[in-house]
């Protein structure tokens, strides 16, 4: 009987990735690993990488089991966006925070199964299909809206953006429990094992007896459900709903945990924990680009750095002839 | 035909190796100009991979290609193009989206000032067809034509640029009776410009009729080359099929039939244009045997029953009882199992583990939510990989990484791990060592006698003799015999399957 | 009818009858006044999206569009304010560098064989990054090349104006039918859309293809960038933000297949022009807001994928055939 290999798992090159970056920040900012508490919650850089990294982890949630099923979730962004409109709209207007909150993620949901319709039922490819509501999510954001950034003073939504339970931020610990309840759900049940067959091969998947369709709904609608949570959490943390700016890039910084976290664009194996740790890396690169006082933007040119590096070591040619080398050395 | 003239191009002693797999052995081919050589084999015979050699786009490992007297090496098709020897594959390899005219010129299209003379190249199309006779509006898509008249643009293009050789890869398998008779007419007209044609199809009636001389393979070895003036339909099947010529001696099988009670039943199934209305029933403890050539209906016969492809009509009952089957989920459901034909495409999931290819069916089975803990995965893949004898270093590792007989008894394991009434093995032992072989074929008599009914698609006449207790014939999209008793024997069969296949049977 | 010109006739029918209802409406919009501003004001859309109906016509995405056309407007600025260079120095030089980018992305696509939305995904990234590391602020150019550009124009019958950089793009479109529909690198990208492998076996230089695609497509994004410059007579790094979902709506709407192998660069055109018209509409009806742009475009371009999936997935009509007896 097999058991998890802690070792091995923590000996991923993804680990080494995060602990030399974090490493690279400490040099350049001594005081990076320094935690105080205040007014119950915690304070210092590590925690910032975490509460800053949470609407990235929970988006990369959602799209781990989409990239798992060879598709691709372009519209995220634009559903953190309506998402965070949709309670920001209701609250001023009146609405309980709870009816605010269960309203934004039904409509996350919705926006999810438009998704999964589009691409199982009208067989859409993913990346086209999700296209339409990234180009209209946005507009229909500035709808709900009406344009402004429509801010507000309701203490639940605040708190899901800044609040903290037990010295914990919150985004972190929404983040937490998702990262570990979605775990927990594919692992525990067959989803996992059988989001994988379809990834691997659908073909083989339908002559084993998997109906892919309603897996596939699921899938979309569940990163719909994720990306309305970011949403909430990103308004919660201005205070206010910005139908331009909130989410905007995010799909990509999305899509781009996933890799780094390992999962491939081809469909297949994934892991949720590895993407999480793939969004802490992308969040503690802008961390330390930021203490170390570049501009923000300079963060874009290492991100491209990263994936750029990424699909080198993924090629085909590459990855053929590192084999090579290992099994050389190996055999010496 | 000129007879005797020296061959325009040759392969002499053709070896290929993918892995530890011999595609080819040794082959030995030629074709002369003005002939048209038919290449005749099961799909895994070889014939697609001594048609790559000789079109560049595969390396042999031994052996040399002869062209014009001179051994020759072509880097890719496109060398091999420039040297005279053109290919039309089945699926036209042109560009549907793209006009008539573009897919006969793309790429050689006359230019004036770097903008393409499209007036030139139109009235060079309308002259170039016209010489195969062809009248059609050459500035149309070429997707809105049939695959007859693409068949015949991509010959008019190969033709124009090589001009030596002309390799059809099955042109006619998804063409009506007129269209094969238009197309035979315009092999005719290169056969008598003196190109040099080689003809790959499963279709023996055409062989017949077009054909100087026909080479068989089977399993990568050169079964032999034959005058067709010199060979009846019967001695091509028995070629294709036997193992020799010799073993032609009748109830070698298990020839009882079974009395035991009906397990499934199929009533008038089929499908229009796959395959006609059939009616199947099979017996707890019986195997029944498919023959049959390659698309003469025997794989539709098998996707109708699982439901990977839906009936036009009919009635499937287990165990008395009538059932829906619309889709594999269904057919799992109820208690059938398919290993499919081509095992990488429709059966394993190559990165998938040993373990989780083994118990992927039945945890399709019990659902999302009957999740089958790790200590029950390893207990039900381990016990059926032993019994199947699996031969993985461990049965962690990614199921792409094993050989392609142990594929095959993974993909065997998932179905006994549904515990199935019925099972259905589409050419289970095609491309597998021998050792894996002989337990394919342990394991199909093993499971008869626990009870289970079984359909095994075979090409392997002498094993489906072996193992069967009755045999159905295939042939032209329908079921045309029942055989059963001292009636299983390879002559039999054979003759079956040639029936009407030729003027000479 | 060819079927491939149905999303095309499709969506000139939208456009005459959406335009007509406009001008039903407010009769001001019909004026070569408000005609050359719809050329003048998406000019520099239309430009990239002439590069990205190649790139979607050969099965291919650019993500990289929006970010190349404001990388170029800060490297312009840059060289024309900072270093004192001539503009048409300037613009020798962006257009290089966009060319250069491009052919880059396009040898990653074809050698490295990932997704094309991946490496232009980073191209994305390090373009915009670049663009902010060159100024992260805005940099107004001030040139008399530039004045007299902006001054220039050509009066039409009714008091419009076809200003420069609108006839750039018309140039551009005329360029671009002229290379996709009469050039033999033409009928290499749409045999690329149709099928690589087949395309490969027909003797299409695969790498070069792909490899020119992204070139031109950078470049076009590049002297999109110099247009945006002058429109707006300044540089900066977050320019032109999302044009690329823009300029990827305008080529389907305008009738080119998104998977590849069907398309009209005359149909981007019209594409372009019908969100020049929303946008008109908009200002000229005055209560509806400018977010409807984009979900009425994100509409259009739900209708046209579905239409483009009605249209392509029906079975292949076939010819009759006369054949010789």
């Amino acid at each position: 009987m097999k058991r998890v290999h802690w070792k091995a798992l923590l000996l991923r090159p993804q680990f080494f990735a995060l602990a030399a970056v974090l490493l690279i920040n400490w040099l350049l900012f001594p005081g990076f690993f320094d935690i105080t508490l205040q007014d119950g919650r915690l304070f210092g850089s590590v925690i910032d990488v975490l509460n800053r990294g949470a609407p990235v982890a929970i988006l990369a949630i959602g799209m781990t089991a989409v990239i798992a099923t060879k598709g691709v979730d372009l519209s995220v962004g634009a559903v953190m966006a309506i998402a965070g409109a949709v309670a920001a709209v209701l609250v001023t207007g009146g609405a309980s925070a709870v009816v605010a909150v269960a309203a934004a993620l039904a409509v996350g949901v919705l926006c999810g199964l438009w998704n999964g319709v589009l691409v199982t039922y009208l067989e859409i490819q993913p990346i086209i299909a999700t296209l339409v509501l990234m180009v209209a999510g946005r507009g229909l954001a500035q709808l709900v809206t009406e344009g402004s950034i429509v801010t507000f003073s309701d203490p639940v939504l605040i708190f899901i953006g800044t609040g903290a339970v037990l010295g914990m931020p919150m985004p972190i610990v929404i983040a937490s429990v998702l990262a570990i309840g979605a775990t927990l759900i594919v692992r525990k049940t067959a989803l996992g094992l059988l989001i994988e067959a379809v990834g691997v091969n659908r073909s083989a998947a339908r002559f084993a007896g998997i109906s892919s369709g309603l897996l596939l709904m699921v899938v979309y609608t569940f990163a719909g459900f994720c990306a309305a949570t970011s949403g909430l959490i990103v308004a919660g943390d201005i205070r206010g709903a910005d139908a331009n700016n909130a989410g905007l890039w995010l799909e990509l910084d999305a899509i781009l945990a996933v890799v780094i976290g390992g999962t491939s664009l081809l469909g297949g194996r994934f892991s949720i924990p590895m993407s999480v740790v793939g969004a802490l890396i992308i969040q503690a690169m802008n961390t330390g680009i930021l203490i170390s006082g570049f501009s923000p933007e300079f963060n874009l040119v290492v991100k491209s750095g990263v994936i750029i590096l990424i699909l080198v070591l993924q090629a085909p040619m590459v990855a053929q002839s590192l084999r090579k080398r290992f099994t050389a050395e190996r055999k010496a | 035909m000129v007879v005797g003239a020296e061959p325009v191009v040759q392969a002499r002693g053709i070896v290929k190796i993918f892995g530890q797999h011999r595609a080819l052995d040794g082959v030995d081919f030629s074709v002369r100009p003005g002939e048209v050589h038919a290449l005749l084999g099961e799909n895994g015979a070889g014939k697609s991979t001594l048609i790559k050699i000789l079109t560049g786009a595969y390396q042999p490992d031994g052996g040399e290609v002869i062209l014009d007297g001179a051994a020759v090496r072509f880097s890719d098709p496109l060398d091999a193009q420039r040297h005279g020897i053109g290919t039309v594959y089945q699926e036209v390899n042109l560009l549907p989206n793209r006009s008539v005219a573009e897919n006969l010129f793309l790429g050689h299209q006359p230019t004036r000032f770097g903008i393409v003379q499209r007036r030139v190249i139109e009235a060079r199309a309308r002259e170039l067809l016209a010489g195969y006779g062809l009248e059609i509006d050459v500035r149309a898509e070429l997707g809105s034509y049939s695959v007859a008249v693409q068949q015949i643009v991509a010959i008019a293009r190969a033709v124009e640029l090589s001009g030596k050789v002309l390799v059809l890869d099955e042109p006619t398998a998804s063409l009506d009776r007129n269209e094969v008779a238009k197309m035979f007419e315009v092999v005719a007209r290169l056969k008598a410009r003196g190109l040099g044609i080689i003809f790959i199809t499963h279709f023996l009636d055409q062989v017949f009729e077009i054909a100087d001389r026909v080479t068989i393979l089977r399993n990568g070895k050169l079964i032999g080359t034959k005058a067709l003036s010199e060979v009846t339909a019967t001695d091509v099947v028995r070629m294709m099929l036997g193992k020799d010529l010799a073993f032609d001696h009748g109830g070698v099988g298990v020839a009882e039939a079974v009395q035991g009670p009906v397990r499934v039943e199929f009533k008038s199934l089929g499908r229009q244009g796959k395959v006609a209305p059939f009616s199947l029933a099979l017996h707890e403890g019986e195997v029944v045997g498919v023959a049959g050539l390659l698309g003469s209906g025997r794989t539709e016969m098998a996707r109708l029953m699982f439901g990977v492809d839906s009936a036009d009509g009919g009635e499937i009952s287990v165990g008395g009882k009538v059932v829906s089957i619309r889709n594999p989920a269904q057919a799992v459901a109820a208690g059938f199992g398919f290993c499919p034909e081509d095992r990488k495409l429709d059966g394993i999931f190559g990165e998938l583990s040993v373990r989780e290819n083994i118990i992927i069916a039945l945890q399709a089975k019990l659902g999302w939510f009957r999740a089958l803990n790790r200590d029950e995965q390893n207990e039900i893949a381990g016990s059926y990989a032993e019994a199947l004898d699996i031969r993985a270093a461990d049965y962690e590792m990614p199921v792409k990484l094993l050989s392609g007989g142990n594929q095959q008894k993974a993909i065997l394991a998932r179905w006994l791990a549904i515990d199935p009434n019925f099972l259905i093995l589409d050419e289970p032992t095609r491309g597998i060592d021998v050792g894996a072989h002989a337990e394919i074929v342990r394991t199909i008599n093993r499971l008869r006698e626990e009870g289970l009914a079984l359909l095994v698609i075979s090409s392997e006449l002498d094993e489906v003799v072996a193992y069967s207790n009755r045999i159905v014939v295939m042939r032209d999209r329908a079921m045309v015999a029942e055989l059963s008793g001292a009636d299983i024997a390879p002559s039999v069969i054979v003759a079956a399957i040639a029936e009407n296949q030729g003027g000479r049977a | 009818m060819n079927r491939a010109l149905r999303p095309l006739v499709a969506t000139t029918a939208i456009f005459a009858l959406a335009y007509l209802a406009a001008v039903v409406q407010f009769p001001a919009m019909f004026s070569t006044r408000v005609m050359g501003n719809f050329l003048t004001d998406n000019a520099f859309l239309g430009i990239a999206a002439v590069g990205m109906t190649f790139v979607i016509i050969s099965g291919g995405i650019d993500l990289s569009v929006g970010a190349v056309i404001g990388f170029t407007t800060v490297l312009n600025a840059v060289l024309i304010m900072w270093l004192g260079l001539h503009p048409l120095l300037a613009f020798a030089i962006s257009l290089g560098v966009a060319a250069a980018f491009g052919a880059v992305m396009g040898a990653a696509i074809h050698y490295l064989k990932v997704p094309s939305f991946i490496v232009t995904l980073a191209g994305m990234f390090l373009a915009r990054g670049g663009a902010s590391v060159l100024s992260p602020d805005s940099i107004g150019i001030k040139h008399e090349l530039y004045t007299t550009i902006s001054k220039s124009y050509i009066l039409l019958p009714g008091g419009g104006r076809l200003t420069v950089i609108g006839m750039i793009m018309l140039l551009v479109f005329a360029f671009g039918i002229v290379l996709a529909h009469r050039t033999r690198f033409g009928s290499y990208v749409y045999a690329l859309g149709g099928s690589e492998v087949s395309a490969g076996l027909m003797g299409v230089p695969v790498a070069r293809t792909t490899i020119l695609i992204y070139t031109l497509s950078a470049t076009l994004a590049g002297l999109a960038g110099i247009v945006f410059s002058l429109y707006t007579s300044a540089g900066y790094s977050l320019s032109a933000l999302g044009v690329e979902l823009d300029a990827i709506a305008a080529v389907v709407i305008g009738g080119t297949l998104l998977t590849g192998g069907y398309g009209f660069i005359a149909g981007t055109f019209i594409g372009v022009m019908l969100q020049g018209l929303v946008q008109t509409y908009i200002v000229f009806d005055g209560t509806l807001s400018s977010w409807w742009t984009k979900i009425v475009i994100g509409g259009l371009l739900f209708l046209f994928i579905l239409l483009q999936r009605l249209v392509f997935s029906a079975a292949a009509p076939r010819r009759k055939v006369f054949w010789k007896t």
